[in-house]
């Protein structure tokens, strides 16, 4: 019997997601008594609100500018076409009929009522979803490469070590009163597409000289007030041994790590401060104390894990489509679609299609109930009922016959989903900023709007290429500005929105922190400013060119000297 | 001051001696850190010894005096300190076989967390016992039935189960 035994399959189910057994099943259901009654308790008056805040937030609610929030946990960006369907009917139920995809590869709720939440929870654990350790000081929701198991470049689908970490972190009995929130994600392939570099642990599928696969593992990345990219702590970690080294990393975290400032408690600080050699010998050292048996690794429950991301049953098809070559002529939009969009696949005549929530002009990372049931409609149709979501907040379909991409962009289109910008300057990462976010001292999403109009021609667009536009309304960087090519950060200054523009940010395993260049802008400027920006790169690019690879050779000082420029010319930059 | 074991709130046979206290000939006493060797040093026969732990001590220095403590008690200055949860496993892995217990502001809520990591009493101040009376303690002890850790005590791990379930 395995994984993909007919008789076991749940209806609209693919075969490519992990199934619940009855222990996840009732440690789920576990899990939405606990918050049932822990907000029963807080209204009875049992728990103060400082007490049960740590409880609800490890339940993914916030208290926002305006409302509740409420964070589900997509764990490695997967979700079935089921699970869709059930983020859009809560989303008409209990929201305003839309839901916010995250740079985390979480969905955000942004009206949801307190008295309402336990309901939610229930509905999502009916379809094997949850909000656990989406907020906290705990391990939150693990992400992985969004394209797992389908990218031609994979070493090993990063998803079964995923959803090993997500058990494994799930209501930690050592680890969920940390100092500070702690990130774990995950890639198993040649090109890093889940940014693991910027995480407090990053882990990376290698196979050793012997051939036996492990883990490099990177700690102290991070974002926020202070940016750093993370340093490897270890080149290899056996698998056998990778829970017992985690725990080991945490434990010195959990007893090290600072706890008087919590702008100072992340990890990476830590990494800073004692420096990674420390840090490494106490780890190590940890590491060797322990009683390793514990852990007792079970390659059989590593295998059953595993077995469920074995491969959907794909059909044996020519590499390349004749049919979609003509369609691609024939109808030049679609063509475009393809070009941009369409990500090549591991299996002959297949592709990978990234579906953008980026309109010209929309809110990024939004899509309202009807677009989800599109999607999951298409997934369905079109690549056996599994989607993924990015942390470039777009959904992703990963297993497309070639041929039916035409069918499926008719589709799309019709939907307001068929936007041709993926990776493109319009395909904009932005946080919510000060139209949601509490903790805002700036507009984000106007901003992406107005830069997405200014880049609306799509032609446009691919002429200048694939060119990450990243914007965050605060320091805390939620929209990733610092390893955006080109990135924003709203602050206040003396009551007005200002934004500061860094430049040569890069998430992938080159990372690097965007360096600030030049003073800060009105909103009304940044469109200008980025395009000053683009125009220079494109007159300085050679060849083939990324943007950052020009960056990186034309450097800084030249950048910043067009800016410096614009300023003379009166536009106060 | 109340005190939770096995879910129950119950007597605490243990007395802190005041700092400027001398040590009694019997009984049961907790003393500071700061007092700890001179107490080893002066312990009579019919005294059971306890010790204050912040939880910022270092378990190797505590080492050596586990085998002749009867009560270690790890502070958790706030609740959503988790110090005193990694102090406990470094406890119990040096080998500490008497009573550990929790002391501070902790909530029915992290009662599982705190017997799985070693922990067999909670002592909790009177106004957090007033609002989470004895039932959310005992509540809490049903609440988290299995964790998908092992080596964490005090609930069965799911990976145990399923280990079981799938040898049947
Ligand atoms: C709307 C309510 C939100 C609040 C109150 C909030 C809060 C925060 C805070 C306080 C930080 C700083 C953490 C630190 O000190 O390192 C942070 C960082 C971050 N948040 Fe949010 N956030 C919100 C929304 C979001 C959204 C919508 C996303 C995804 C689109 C997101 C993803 C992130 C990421 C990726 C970081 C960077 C963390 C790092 O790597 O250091 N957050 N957030
Ligand atoms: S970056 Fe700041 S403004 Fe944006 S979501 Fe995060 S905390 Fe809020």
């Amino acid at each position: 019997m395995t994984a993909h035994d007919p008789a076991l399959a749940r209806p609209n189910a693919p075969t490519t997601t992990y199934r619940y057994d009855e222990f996840d099943a009732a440690f789920v259901k576990e899990r939405v008594a606990e918050f049932r009654e822990q907000v029963r308790r807080r209204l009875e008056g049992s728990l103060t609100e400082d007490e049960f805040r740590p409880f609800r937030l490890m339940n993914g609610l916030y208290l926002q500018l305006h409302a509740y929030m409420l964070r589900v946990a997509i764990p490695y960006g997967v979700l079935t076409a089921r699970q869709m369907r059930r983020l859009a009917d809560i989303a008409d139920k209990y929201d305003r009929g839309y839901g916010h995809f995250t740079t985390r590869q979480n969905l955000q709720y942004n009206w949801p009522k307190l008295v309402d939440t336990p309901d939610i929870l229930e509905a999502l654990a009916e379809v094997e979803m949850h909000a656990i350790q989406t907020s906290g000081n705990c391990i939150r929701n693990v992400t992985a490469d969004h394209f797992s198991g389908v990218a031609p470049d994979e070493i090993e689908d990063p998803r079964p070590t995923a959803e090993f970490l997500r058990q494994w972190s799930s209501a930690h009995p050592e680890f969920s009163f940390l100092p500070r929130k702690f990130k774990i994600a995950v890639t198993g392939a040649a090109h890093d597409r889940a940014a693991i570099m910027v995480h407090d642990i990053g882990l990376a599928i290698e196979t050793n000289e012997a051939g036996e696969t492990g883990y490099k593992v990177v700690v102290g990345g991070g974002l926020g007030r202070s940016p750093f990219v993370g340093k490897a702590i270890r080149d290899f970690v056996s698998r056998a041994d990778l829970l017992a080294y985690l725990e080991a990393i945490l434990r010195v975290y959990n007893r090290f790590g600072r706890r008087d400032n919590k702008y100072k408690a992340r990890i990476k600080i830590l990494v800073h401060e004692k420096g990674i050699d420390e840090v490494r010998q106490a780890v190590e050292a940890e590491f060797a104390a322990m009683d390793r048996s514990v852990f007792s690794y079970d390659p059989a429950e590593f295998e059953r894990i595993a077995a469920f991301f074995a491969p959907p049953p794909y059909e044996t098809l020519t590499a390349e489509s004749e049919k979609l070559r003509a369609e691609s002529v024939a109808h030049p939009a679609f063509g475009n679609f393809v070009d941009v969009n369409v990500s090549p696949h591991k299996v002959p005549g297949y592709a990978v299609v990234t579906v953008s929530l980026k309109p010209i002009g929309g809110i990024p990372g939004d899509a309202t109930s009807q677009q989800m049931r599109v999607l999951a409609d298409a997934s369905e149709r079109f690549g056996f009922g599994e989607l993924r979501i990015s942390h470039e907040q777009n959904v992703i379909l990963p297993h497309v016959k070639q041929d039916e991409l035409f069918d499926l962009w008719k589709t799309l289109d019709a939907a307001g989903l068929a936007t041709a910008n993926a990776g493109l300057v319009s395909d904009i990462i932005s946080c919510p900023g000060l139209d949601y976010c509490a903790l805002a001292t700036a507009r984000s999403i106007p901003v992406a709007q107005a830069i997405s109009r200014r880049f609306s021609d799509l032609s446009r667009q691919r002429r200048i290429g694939k060119l990450g536009i990243k914007i965050s309304g605060c320091i805390n960087a939620c929209g990733h500005h610092h390893v955006g090519a080109i990135g924003i950060l709203g602050l206040e200054k003396k009551g007005q929105e200002s934004y500061q523009i860094t430049l040569g940010g890069d998430p992938t395993f080159s990372a690097a922190i965007g360096e600030i260049v030049g003073p800060g802008v009105t909103a009304d400027q940044v469109p200008d400013v980025i395009e000053h920006i683009v125009d220079f790169y494109l007159a300085e690019r050679q060849e083939n060119e990324t943007f950052i690879q020009t960056w990186r050779r034309v450097g800084h000082a030249r950048f910043k000297d067009v800016l410096r420029r614009e300023g003379e010319d009166g536009a106060d930059i | 001051m109340a005190l939770i074991s096995d879910g129950r709130f119950v007597e605490d046979g243990w007395r802190r001696l005041a700092e400027e206290e001398g040590l009694p000939k019997s009984g049961k006493i907790v003393v500071s850190l700061a007092r700890l060797e001179h107490a080893l040093a002066h312990l009579s026969d019919g005294v059971s010894l306890g010790v204050n732990a912040p939880n910022t001590t270092d378990p190797g220095a505590l080492a050596a005096a586990l085998p002749r403590l009867q009560l270690v008690e790890v502070v958790f200055p706030a609740f959503a300190d988790g110090r005193g949860f990694s102090l406990a496993r470094l406890i119990r892995r040096a080998g500490f076989k008497g009573e550990l217990r929790a002391s501070g502001r902790l909530l029915a809520d992290q009662y599982a967390h705190a017997l799985g990591c070693g922990f067999d009493t909670v002592e909790i101040p009177d106004d957090i016992a007033e609002r989470q009376d004895e039932s959310q303690w005992r509540a809490a002890l049903a609440a988290h039935a299995r964790t998908y850790q092992r080596g964490y005590v005090a609930a069965g791990s799911i990976l145990d189960a399923r280990r079981k379930a799938a040898a049947k």
